[in-house]
């Protein structure tokens, strides 16, 4: 993993003497609310519902057990005992005392984190494959350029204020878990038949009011000229995008706007002014690079004979292993995926005592490594399979070894109308009936794959255009209501998913998902997931089925 | 009036302002001068021929490109931030700086606050017209606030990676 220098720790001290200074200035008056709030949101410090929200940032979702065992902590001391991982593979803490914070960024600088850059209209969090450096599929190791992404983004002079957030994803596997097709700019690492890496650039995706797949503007862009490109993009962006209409300012109107093909050129000619000076050094790319090739694989045998043991005495654990353990790149290892989404839970939340238990596991058994999902899972990505039984013992102990990821109950909710001043809706309750409705695994794994993503509001943080099955809250005279989609994605295979039906009431969401997995398991031909069902037989049989008692 | 905040060899001072600016509607004052884009371009020739300095004053959609041919005869380029929250100007700035090699005065004016002083500072603004009554001590305080930079940028500040080389 990426360490921290005296540079990079210089700067985290800096920003939370900064950021104490503002909170003494407002402590005693001297800022009014509206003059401290474009400071606080600089810090990820929002307003909500009830209390101060403060998102701090977890670069590229890459977490060490020192670092967990501190969100733990700041959780336990100064929340109600947990936090909540975002799509953004960030941690909210969701009941705040303004007077803390500048306490807890001190304790969060003490494990080199911080909240620079979790909200604001700057370059937010960069994202990327939480099974970097573990799964078998990549070209090359994404973090690399995560972290040299992180570095440029930060505190950068003349993108701090751009029309609108941006954000960044980057895969490096064909088979996309962040959502890049989605973003503002997605990069996807590729070898060209000569060997060379370079990224397919992709700009202009996005979820909210208007959601879009974002277009191919460059096919392939030798890797060290990112940074120059990047400003090129940011640039263009940062001149031309609209700044009259909040909900018109992302880069994905202005692309829209254009057309691909010109937004591409106007890039391409700022690209050649800027020129290879603003690309990072090829000493500076090798030093990030070896921060991350270290890791201390042990040579093993591909079979583990506890692993195989575990699996054929214990069907729980077999299920687990089904379900929650993907291949490893290394013979004798797995990704093991710590699941946030137990039944009639809160998607993505975590108790300090659960965040204990994992940070123990990555020491004990995962090389220190952990990671945050953009769907809100957590990620030991280096286990001995010989060790598997052991780290799920203690999963299970602690409540997050729901064997359900990218099962029908692992789903993404925004915090909705629970803590959001924003929502029309609920959509946390939506996920935990919904979670009841399939609690029998047998039942869930026959189904397979299924993605199902709920939004309290139209900004869409609950990703719904891209779930195979989308909720969005709506709001119907004072009633919460709900508008279901189909057939959306956020894999390799982006797609945005179209409406349904009329909306729905509360009541009846959950039994409406129940009708549409019946209607899927009734159509569906071999291998086939829901999403494939869909594509192949479009809206009509499952509008049917649900609407039916309407006629 | 608002206070002149100089910044020379990374230290800010309160400076007497040498430049009137005078509005389309205004007429021409004496002495030196900063006016709109528009009326540089219909009057920039008569008033540089009067022997005195012009600076020209531009709002957050005009583009320094505009000036491109006109800038060695500038004294000063005042750039526009109509609200803290607009970031054009600081792509103007940078331009400035690192395209066109402007050694002239570049400015802050509009809803100019101490917390974008660090920034402004990066893309090469060296002068600065605060919204916010900041002090120069103030505004030196915030605009280097931080010991380290992680980019190149207009203001020769060695980023981290250089830092890490030597």
């Amino acid at each position: 993993m990426y360490q921290y220098d005296t540079i990079d720790k210089a700067m985290l001290a800096d920003r939370s003497a900064e950021f104490r200074g503002q909170v003494a200035r407002r402590l005693t008056g001297e800022l009014t609310e509206d003059q401290f709030k474009p400071l606080r949101l600089m810090n990820g410090l929002y307003l909500q519902l009830h209390a101060y929200m403060l998102r701090v940032a977890i670069p590229y979702g890459s977490l060490s057990p020192t670092q967990l065992r501190k969100l733990a902590w700041i959780g336990r001391t100064y929340d109600k005992g947990y936090g909540h991982f975002t799509t953004r593979t960030n941690l909210q803490f969701h009941w705040i005392k303004l007077a803390d914070t500048p306490d807890i960024l001190d304790h969060l600088a003490s494990v080199d984190m911080h909240a620079i850059q979790t909200s604001g209209n700057c370059i937010r969090n960069t994202t990327t494959d939480p099974y970097a450096g573990a799964t078998a599929e990549e070209v090359d190791d994404p973090r690399v350029w995560a972290e040299a992404i992180r570095q440029w983004s930060t505190f950068h002079p003349e993108f701090s204020f751009l029309p609108r957030k941006f954000k960044i994803a980057i895969t490096a596997a064909p088979k996309d878990r962040t959502a890049a097709r989605v973003h503002d700019i997605g990069l996807v690492l590729k070898r060209a038949r000569d060997g060379a890496l370079g990224f397919e650039v992709i700009v202009g995706g996005g979820m909210g009011r208007t959601p879009y797949v974002g277009p191919t503007i460059r096919e392939f862009l030798p890797v060290n000229r990112l940074l120059s490109y990047l400003e090129a993009v940011l640039r263009v962006y940062n001149r031309h995008g609209r700044r009259d209409n909040i909900y018109k300012a992302r880069i994905k109107i202005l692309v829209a706007a254009l057309g691909k093909d010109e937004f591409a050129k106007q890039v391409e000619a700022e690209w050649a002014k800027i020129g290879e000076g603003a690309d990072l050094p090829d000493t500076e790319l090798a030093r990030i690079r070896g921060a991350f090739a270290a890791t201390p694989f042990e040579t093993l045998p591909a079979q583990s004979e506890a692993f195989e043991a575990a699996k054929a005495s214990s069907p729980a654990f077999a299920r687990f292993v089904r379900n929650n353990v993907k291949p490893h790149k290394k013979p004798g290892y797995g990704i093991v995926e710590v699941s946030l989404k137990g039944i009639g839970d809160t998607p993505g939340d975590a108790t300090s005592e659960q965040m204990d238990v994992v940070a123990d596991l990555a020491e004990q058994y995962g090389l220190s490594d952990i990671r945050v999902t953009h769907e809100q899972n957590l990620v030991l990505p280096h286990v001995k399979l010989a060790d598997v039984p052991a780290v799920w013992a203690a999963l299970h102990e602690a409540g997050v070894a729901t064997p359900n990821i990218n099962l029908v109950s692992d789903i993404i909710a925004c915090p909705g109308l629970d803590y959001c001043a924003l929502a029309n809706a609920r959509a946390i309750p939506i996920a935990q009936h919904i979670a009841e409705k399939f609690r029998d695994p047998d039942r869930a794994e026959k189904i397979g794959e299924l993605k199902i993503k709920i939004s309290g509001c139209i900004n869409a943080c609950g990703h719904h255009h891209v779930g195979h099955i989308g909720i969005l809250g709506v709001d119907k005279k004072g009633e919460e209501f709900y508008q279901l989609t189909l057939g959306g994605s956020g894999a390799e295979d982006a797609a945005v998913g179209s409406m349904l039906g009329p909306a729905l009431p509360y009541e009846r969401v959950a039994d409406a998902v129940d009708t549409l997995v019946d209607v899927y398991l009734r159509e569906r031909q071999d291998g086939e997931r829901f999403l494939d069902t869909f594509r192949r037989t479009g809206v009509t049989p499952f509008k049917e089925a649900v609407y039916a008692d309407a006629h | 009036m608002p206070t002149l905040i100089e910044l020379k060899d990374g230290v800010a001072r309160v400076a007497e302002d040498a430049f009137t600016h005078v509005a389309d509607d205004q007429d021409m004052a004496a002495g030196d001068v900063i006016v709109s884009l528009a009326r540089f371009q219909a009057e920039g020739e008569g008033l540089l021929s009067e022997c005195r300095r012009v600076g020209v004053r531009l709002q957050s959609h005009e583009e320094v490109e505009a000036l491109a041919y006109d800038l060695p005869r500038l004294a000063a380029v005042a750039l526009e931030f109509p609200k803290y929250r607009d970031g054009r100007a600081y792509t103007n700035a940078r331009l400035l700086r690192e395209r066109f090699h402007f050694k002239g005065e570049v400015r802050a004016v509009g809803d100019v606050l101490r917390e974008q002083a660090g920034f402004m500072v990066r893309v090469g603004f060296d002068a600065f017209e605060p919204a916010d009554d900041a002090s120069s001590n103030e505004w030196q305080a915030a605009a280097h606030r931080y010991r380290h930079v992680y980019q190149r940028s207009a203001d020769g500040h060695a980023p981290a990676f250089a830092e890490r080389e030597s």
